[in-house]
């Protein structure tokens, strides 16, 4: 049986106001905390079947193809200018595609794939050390821990080594051995060196490659560049996406740009916890209007806590930076093994320090996965052994490092990073060891996509870390940027030209349709404008993000979740009765960009929450401490959780949908790193 | 620490602008610039008053985005450092700092302290690419590259087009940020097809969006966050006057 796919349209603004006068539609909650109802489940995902290996050859063969000649006519909106969508607008153009790009900085380079630090998993297998597309996509699979889809992986291990043939050819400068070959480093969760990299910039470096596909195709006049754009609605007609309706942050313009089928790449919400390693821009605007538009968010609460950042060190912080997980290749963590040893760190001999990754997990030692990482440095700060302020941190030390290999091989390898911690911390890391702690970094969760990467709304395709489809409950290092490109460069363009041949069927824009987005558009600015309360944005956005990060961050409890659904949705009516956003609508104004975000975190914040509380097992980076063996390692339950959720969103609360998880080729076992 | 502040305010671009001074107290050595900043306008928001517009994202010094003209320097004091990673325990307490935009004619001010960069994008437009569609590119290691080259290339491709450089030289000229690119993939073999249209293009698009003339003043180097190296300008020159003279 197909998926249904939704006949009639949600209304715009379903739900009642507060204040009788508005007509500003404010998110109610349902009935009780964390209720939610079941619907039909997801049965199939448009994978195709047969062999794993052949699916993807088998998709793009049936895939039908669009004639030049009509791409020319066809108008694709990519909002989002990172690896994924940066990538897709290039790709879209290159094949003919009218393409407008969409993105908020006042550049597409600045989008924050940009930051990634470690590097770009691919299957080349160029160490002859056994790597394989097979053991990167077991790998993959077994490092999300069973909650991703095999059809996906595999398809995404396939694509990695042409995205480093691409790369390549666009110039990307990866770091080379002395022969002129391209060096590679092993990452968190892989016995096998497959991670390409160019120093401690490798997203920088790749993004720059996708910018300048994007700057050619501009100057080609395929992409239309809008900068300093924010999109707040999508446009849905005839059941499908047809347009955006997006914010001209400079001259505060309200303007609606139309298309034949509409690609979001705007990156994960880990904001919703104001303290991330996001940049201070990234939020979840663009993905919450199109849920709240008919599309499915697949696993909200599947957020990956990051072992390596820089401790906060006061209430002013803005924002955590991370230190990349390859420092783990060279670096061993520890802390000391007495509780409150007050003693500088080279004050502490050997047998008194607690190696704890290495003591517990002896095969992969400190190179563990992300989230058994983050979530052995919290176990040890718990016991008291924490170091740094408020025993938040444990070490990540050099000095075998530097020993074995010499301070200039160190410098080489890391020299940036160690840089980068000197100047936020004030500490000189070749001295004294880092100090680190865990920080929310990325969000496996998303917008629900099928195999095409389409959404439930026909029309809107979601790629990179927006859509929730590859890493399942915990996303393996060096894997992001492969993702991103894979769905920009390969994926996308070839399954969106499937869609994109029926396009002669699609019929005009409903104006009421525009009318409708545009007033949404219009009534919420209106409304954060009017509010002049006594509190900023930012204050409610640090007090949303506490009660994430101490309720549904790195364990989650029934008991901590149902206070946290009680507290947002108090949090949440206070922020739209009390919230002071100053200036007005015309012009350039940071201070209603920010509130207008805050106010889709308070919404997203609950479904993660009612999402957390109902996956009752652990998985991945969804640690439920109701659910762990006798070692205190996560237990997942396969026989009731092996699905990925989808939620609807409706006037009444969720609604969930399941798409069982099948595992033809990886055997589901617990996962075991030691 | 407590601190006098010197901001550049203009409401927008037919604004002629002026600097007001605000007071801040109790900044902590620990916050960065970016932070300090946050703190003032957060108390501007509460008392009704406009907040400083500045553009800022990614906070870690690789996005680009930040940037500002600090006691006369761009990105401040601090060598090889952005303004988001300029921490306040390099200041002395009770200092008075003064915070302008970058001022160039082709970097015109939209606001405070925010100002339009679509120029450099134009100038990449013009030809900072290899043009190659995806899905065609051979093998990764069908054409080995030099390990030196690689490394002089990544040396070079690390800008990140801030616009400090044009803030602080005295021509406005935006070399630095052209001959980055001409460098990074003029070094490598992937970029040799397109090495002279594109040194050419760039450049006559940097003349074309109104930035001056290269004097080898050396300001440019001084003030990159990323230590983009001056010779570039000469490589860039150089190969600018083959291109013309083929």
């Amino acid at each position: 049986m197909k998926f249904r796919r939704r006949q009639q349209q949600e209304p715009v603004a379903p739900s009642p106001s507060p204040s009788p006068s508005s007509s500003v539609s404010l998110p109610v909650s349902p009935p009780r905390p964390g209720t939610y109802r079941t619907g039909e489940p997801i049965r199939d995902t448009k994978a195709p079947s047969g062999p794993v290996e052949d699916r993807w050859d088998t998709r793009r063969f049936q895939a039908k193809l669009v004639n030049p000649a009509n791409k020319r006519k066809l108008t694709v909106i990519v909002v989002g200018t990172g690896l994924a969508g940066g990538s897709a607008a290039a790709t879209l153009g290159e094949l003919g595609y009218k393409v407008k790009s969409f993105c908020y900085q006042d550049s597409p380079r600045r989008a924050h794939s940009i930051a990634a630090q470690g590097g770009i998993n691919a299957a080349k297998n160029y160490r002859g050390d056994g790597d394989s597309v097979y053991r990167l996509f077991y790998d993959t699979v077994k490092g999300g821990d069973f909650r991703a889809r095999e059809s996906n992986v595999y398809r995404l291990a396939q694509v990695s080594v042409n995205i480093i043939d691409q790369a390549v050819a666009q110039g990307v400068p990866f770091a080379r051995e002395y022969g002129g070959l391209l060096d590679t480093r092993s990452f968190g969760g892989a016995q096998v060196s497959r991670t390409f990299y160019a120093r401690g910039q490798t997203g920088q470096q790749l993004l720059l490659g996708a910018y300048q596909a994007l700057e050619r195709q501009i100057a080609a006049g395929t992409v239309e560049m809008h900068t300093r754009h924010e999109m707040l609605e999508i446009v849905v007609s005839g059941g499908r996406a047809r347009g955006v309706v997006v914010r001209d942050m400079v001259t505060g313009e309200i303007e609606t740009h139309l298309a034949d089928a509409v690609v979001l790449a705007t990156g994960g919400y880990g904001n919703v916890f104001f303290l991330s390693t996001n940049a201070k821009g990234c939020n979840t605007t663009a993905i919450w209007r199109a849920h709240k538009k008919g599309a499915y968010f697949g696993n909200p609460c599947f957020t990956q806590i990051h072992p390596t950042c820089i401790p906060v060190s006061g209430d002013y912080q803005s924002k955590l930076t991370l230190m990349s997980e390859s420092l783990r290749n060279d670096g061993r963590v520890w802390v000391p093994l007495r509780k409150g040893d007050g003693r500088a760190p080279a004050d502490i001999p050997e047998d008194e320090r607690d190696y704890y990754l290495e003591r517990i997990y002896p095969a992969f030692g400190n190179l563990v996965p992300r989230d058994i990482a983050s979530r052995a440095a919290k176990n040890v700060c718990d016991e008291g052994r924490g170091v740094g302020p408020g025993g938040l941190g444990v070490y990540l030390d050099f000095a075998d490092a530097i020993a074995r290999l010499g301070r200039d091989a160190v410098e080489k390898k890391y020299g940036n990073l160690f840089e980068m911690y000197e100047r936020i911390t004030g500490e000189n890391p070749y001295e004294v060891p880092m100090r680190i702690y865990p920080a929310v970094h990325y969000t496996m969760g998303g917008l629900w996509v099928d195999y095409d990467l389409q959404s439930t709304i026909p029309g809107l395709f979601v790629i990179g870390e927006a859509n929730f489809s590859d890493h399942g409950a915990n996303r393996l290092g060096a894997s992001a940027l492969m993702q991103g490109l894979a769905d920009g460069y390969f994926v996308l363009p070839t399954t969106i030209g499937d869609y994109l041949a029926g396009a002669g069927a699609f019929g005009p824009v409903e104006e009421d349709d525009v009318a409708e987005a545009r007033k949404a558009v219009q009534d919420r600015i209106d409304r954060l404008l009017s509010v002049n309360g006594t509190r900023t944005a930012d204050s409610y956005h640090r007090e949303l993000g506490r009660i994430m990060w101490d309720y549904c961050g790195m364990e989650r409890t029934e008991e901590s979740l149902r206070k946290a659904l009680e507290r947002i949705p108090e949090l949440r009516e206070e922020f739209w009765n009390n919230v002071k956003v100053p200036g007005d609508a015309e012009g350039l104004n940071q201070a209603l960009e920010r509130a207008g975000r805050v106010a889709d975190f308070f919404e997203l914040a609950e479904l993660m929450c009612v999402d957390a509380l109902h996956r009752t097992e652990s998985c991945g980076g969804h640690f439920r401490a109701e659910s762990q063996d006798a070692d205190g390692e996560a237990l997942r339950d396969d026989e009731n959780f092996a699905y990925v959720a989808a939620w609807e969103w409706t006037p009444d609360g969720p609604v969930l949908h399941k798409e069982e998880l099948d595992y033809e080729y990886v055997k589901m076992t617990q996962r075991s790193y030691k | 620490m407590n601190l006098t502040l010197k901001i550049w305010r203009q409401s927008g671009s037919s604004d002629k602008g002026r600097m007001v001074t605000y007071r801040v107290e109790d900044v902590s050595p620990d916050m960065s610039f970016l932070e300090m900043l946050d703190v003032l306008n957060e108390r501007l928001i509460l008392e009704g008053d406009d907040p400083v517009a500045f553009d800022h994202d990614c906070r870690e010094g690789i996005c680009g985005m930040c940037g500002m003209v600090i006691n006369g320097v761009a990105h401040g004091e601090q060598r090889a450092t952005t303004t988001c990673q300029l921490h306040m325990r390099h200041f002395e307490d009770g200092a008075v700092i003064t915070i302008e935009p970058w001022r160039a004619a082709p970097f015109p001010v939209i606001k405070d302290l925010v100002v339009d960069r679509s120029s450099f994008d134009r100038i990449i437009q013009a030809g900072g690419f290899v043009s190659v569609p995806a899905g065609s590119a051979p093998d990764a290691h069908a054409v080995p590259v030099p390990k030196e080259d690689a490394d002089a290339a990544f040396d070079a491709a690390t800008c990140i087009g801030c616009g400090a450089c044009v803030a602080a030289c005295p021509n406005g000229s935006a070399s630095l940020f052209t001959a980055a690119k001409i460098t990074h993939l003029g070094l490598l073999p992937q970029g040799q097809p397109e090495r002279d249209s594109r040194a050419r293009a760039m450049v006559e698009q940097m003349d074309a969006e109104g930035f001056g003339g290269c004097t080898n003043t050396g300001e440019c180097t001084a003030v990159c966050p990323k230590g983009i190296p001056f010779d570039t300008i000469a490589r860039m020159n150089a190969d600018y006057l083959r291109s013309a003279s083929k």
